[in-house]
């Protein structure tokens, strides 16, 4: 891990990568991370950058890889995703971080979004299985809940390097 | 409200020093510099300052509150409240909240907790305070620094204890870093996983289940083939060229025609052409006949090493029994492993939105092009949510589809093209191909078996007289099935090879480098789960009848399934495109396992009927002295003490056998009623759970209120 953290830095601050913050446009390179449309939100939610440009050193590489890896209980991987998927950073997914998220699952470009009927329809299903005390948001528990009853999370949410 | 799950705890840590044993008042101004998050600082100023959670204020008055309107879904909050933040203070001095922040470790009483008990975190034990301390820093969702300082405080912890408990803390510590280090690295022994990993991340999981069930059936067939070769195969080999002082006893057979006992196998007779050669390999005749491979190679009825007395026939039995057993017990507990709870929801589990959802992207996918088409996929598995409301739909799409299967033994061509015309889901219809597939394939195998019996025990006109079997034709029936066990075998293998090499790769070349409408429209191959996975079934279930009559077999089926692998996976990696409709992972291993189970229990039927009814060829094999093959465990029993032998006829006598399936059928009871009475609790908790929501809400207006006009 420690080599791949290097690689990415330029040459000359090689030797104390240690210390070193990798700009996240580097951290995007990374073929783990190049595909995946939650790119952005997983460099924000790593990062412990006080300058809030999202830059990640090799603590916080170190914590997104054991986040991802297989022996990470449940417990942190629904935590994180928790935190992955709350795109205004506001504690509780609601409907427009739903919103955002199916379309960041669909892809980008017009023609691969979900027409504004068939999201109303996915986000209430979504909604009524996961939303316990009904009160239009999922917050942590809930999130927790309906993750550990999904039988495909804990296979997908995984990198492996 | 619900924002303060997440954001108490980082007020607390913005200080960059948690405050050990007390609980920090919730309205403590937050220093905004050091902040080991400073965007949650950021966070909490730019706050809108609208409690982030409407409730159901619908029914206690909605002219009560700003603007909280019922949208088509939900409720949601339409315009800003302008003086939220006395709520929201309000929503944080919940005695939930603080729970919520001890939780989260914002705040730690002092007391020594052994760290052993951190295998145990359930939520008992986060109930209690002094929970940071129970677990292991990893296994805290929070940076790098912050479990650095969760271990030096548990490093702190320690020193109050006496040295006893320290040394057993520090054990039990360096016991599961042991531990740790073993299982990490025998994960580097597990069979391909480089392959598969990269499988997984070019082709996204729902592939890379078929290479693991692949892998699966591999270890499967290499076990069985170890149980049955050092059981069977070793001690007679030993004893056949006298190793370790072994001898053979052959009993001479009591009370039968010697008709029956006339058995001339062809053998090495000298020098042979190739191509005969090449025929026996192919087909099992002729030189094979007489190896180990087959039955009737193992015509002995005990060896003697040194001392010891090894029943052959009784091992050869127990070890099929064992084999089976042991496939079975392995196969429901893959299952079971990948099929957890649900039993109090009633929600299928694969057809959940919120799977779909919020583990519908693998993470491990690395290709870009993949990416793309797993967006596609998950475009119109989600737009096709909203067409199909599934639950309704099941019953009535299973009974046609059964009815169809048990009258339409047609091929999976017709079947592949009528599924175009039946609109169901993208999932089920992988499942109802697969499942009439699987009937159509194994019924093959049955027709065969049904015809070669029939040939075996049809005694028309007293053919079968004296020993029981037709054997004229079949002096040793069992190497005969083991041969057409055989064969179906080497040809399964051979075509899977042959279409691999000349429809596939040829089907590409064509395909890229030429440029006909036609071809083109046949376009590349998608990679059919469904078809392959029914492919090395078949073989599997052929593997496990034909171990009894030829218990080398199983190593014969490793060495394909190993070869297979490597021939798909190049297939897959140069020919094929992965597939456009969406396959979960664990759906479908759970499918391929129950149609795995399917055919091993398919396979008991014609191993019991021949074991049991059959009776066993006299001229060869272990079990020339008996009836049938069943026969030598009666006789070992008898061969017991007495007491042991009533003991043995009590239970298999009605005494013991009625009484025992009363208790269970008791037992069973009892478990369901028990499950229905937890779904009810559950259901009525959730139920209050909302109602205490809404009651929250208002409460909290009306204080909200009265605090504006006091």
């Amino acid at each position: 891990a420690y080599k791949r953290f290097s690689e990415l830095l330029p040459k000359e601050e090689r030797e104390n990568a240690y210390s070193a913050r990798v700009p996240k446009s580097q951290i995007l390179t990374l073929p783990e991370l190049r595909a995946n449309p939650f790119q952005h939100r997983i460099c924000h939610v790593f990062s412990t950058s006080e300058t809030g440009d999202d830059s990640m050193s090799f603590e916080d590489f170190l914590d997104m890889l054991s986040v991802f890896s297989d022996s990470a209980t449940s417990d942190i991987k629904s935590h994180y995703a928790f935190r992955i998927f709350d795109f205004d950073n506001d504690g509780i997914l609601d409907r427009k971080d739903l919103e955002h998220l199916v379309n960041c699952l669909t892809g980008q470009g017009e023609e691969s979004q979900l027409s504004g009927a068939e999201m109303e329809q996915l986000i209430q299903n979504i909604l009524e299985e996961s939303d316990i005390d009904k009160d239009g948001t999922i917050n942590l528990s809930e999130f927790q809940h309906v993750v550990s009853r999904s039988p495909d999370f804990a296979s997908s949410f995984k990198i492996v390097l | 409200m619900r924002s303060c799950w997440l954001r108490a705890p980082r007020r607390v840590w913005a200080g960059g020093r948690r405050p050990r044993g007390s609980l920090t008042p919730p309205s403590s101004p937050v220093p905004a510099a050091a902040a080991p998050r400073p965007r949650r600082a950021r966070k909490r100023r730019h706050r809108r300052g609208a409690p982030a959670s409407p409730a159901a204020m619908s029914g206690l008055g909605a002219a009560a509150g700003p603007a909280w309107q019922r949208d088509s879904g939900g409720l949601s909050l339409l315009a800003e409240e302008p003086h939220g933040a006395a709520p929201v203070d309000f929503l944080q001095e919940l005695p939930s909240c603080q729970s919520a922040r001890r939780r989260r470790g914002g705040t730690q009483e002092c007391r020594p907790a052994l760290l052993g008990t951190a295998g145990s975190r359930g939520d008992a034990a986060r109930a209690e305070t002094g929970e940071l301390a129970d677990r292991p820093a990893r296994e805290h969702p929070k940076s790098m620094a912050e479990k650095r300082r969760i271990r030096d405080s548990q490093q702190a912890d320690t020193e109050h204890l006496t040295r006893w408990k320290k040394w057993r803390r520090t054990s039990s510590k360096s016991l599961k870093k042991a531990l740790t280090e073993v299982k990490g690295l025998s994960s580097y022994l597990v069979l391909w996983r480089h392959d598969i990993h990269s499988i997984e991340g070019k082709f996204g999981t729902g592939i890379q289940s078929y290479f693991s069930f692949l892998r699966f059936l591999v270890l499967l067939n290499f076990i069985i083939f170890i149980l049955m070769f050092s059981f069977v195969t070793l001690p007679t080999i030993i004893s056949k060229y006298g190793i370790f002082n072994s001898t053979i006893a052959y009993i001479s057979p009591k009370n039968i025609d010697d008709t029956c006992t006339i058995y001339k196998p062809s053998g090495n007779k000298g020098l042979i052409y190739f191509y005969t050669y090449l025929k026996d390999l192919l087909s099992g005749t002729g030189f094979l006949e007489v190896t180990s491979l087959f039955y009737g190679y193992y015509s002995i009825d005990a060896v003697w090493i040194s001392i010891m007395r090894y029943n052959l026939p009784l091992a050869y039995l127990l070890a099929t029994f064992a084999y089976l057993t042991l496939s079975s017990l392995w196969i429901i507990k893959r299952s079971v492993e990948g099929f957890k709870q649900n039993l109090v929801h009633d929600a299928d589990p694969f057809q959940s939105y919120c799977n779909k959802v919020f583990a519908g992207w693998d993470f491990c996918i690395t290709d870009p092009n993949a990416a793309r088409l797993k967006h596609r996929s998950l475009q119109y598995e989600l737009q096709d949510i909203g067409n199909v409301n599934s639950q309704v739909n099941l019953l009535v799409q299973y009974l046609p589809s059964m009815v169809i299967t048990l009258a339409n033994f047609i091929g999976p061509l017709i079947f592949a093209f009528l599924i175009r015309f039946e609109d169901y889901t993208p999932a089920f219809e992988i499942k109802l191909t697969l499942l009439r597939c699987v009937f159509v394939r194994l019924a093959n195998i049955g027709v065969l078996l049904f015809s070669l019996w029939s040939q075996i025990a049809g005694c028309g006109s007293d053919k079968c007289k004296p020993c029981g079997y037709n054997y004229k034709l079949y002096p040793c029936w069992e190497s005969d099935v083991g041969q057409e066990m055989y064969k179906l075998m080497i040809f399964d293998f051979i075509v899977i090879l042959a279409v691999a090499l000349f429809a596939d790769f040829p089907r590409k070349l064509l395909v890229t480098h030429c440029s006909w409408k036609l071809v083109q429209w046949f376009g590349h191959k998608e990679f059919e789960i469904s078809d392959n996975v029914l492919e090395i079934i078949y073989g599997q279930t052929i593997c496990w009848i034909g171990t009894f009559f030829s218990p080398l077999l199983p190593a014969i089926a490793t060495i394909k399934y190993f070869i297979i692998f490597y021939v798909k996976k190049i297939v897959l990696i140069h020919t094929r495109k992965p597939a456009a409709r969406p396959i979960r992972a664990s759906s479908s291993n759970f499918f391929f396992l129950v149609v795995l189970l399917i055919g091993l229990l398919l396979a008991f039927i014609p191993l019991g009927f021949s074991i049991a009814r059959i009776p066993s060829s006299k001229a060869c094999g272990p079990f020339r002295n008996f009836n049938t093959s069943w026969e030598v465990i009666p006789d070992t029993i008898l061969q017991f003490p007495t007491g042991l032998q009533q003991i043995l006829f009590g239970i298999a006598s009605e005494a013991f056998a009625v009484p025992f399936f009363v208790i269970l059928c008791i037992m069973m009871f009892y478990v369901i009623a028990l499950a229905r009475a937890h779904k009810r609790v559950v259901e009525q908790l959730r139920e209050q759970l909302v109602l205490e929501s809404r009651d929250k809400m208002f409460l909290i207006r009306k204080i909200a209120e009265a605090q504006r006009y006091p």
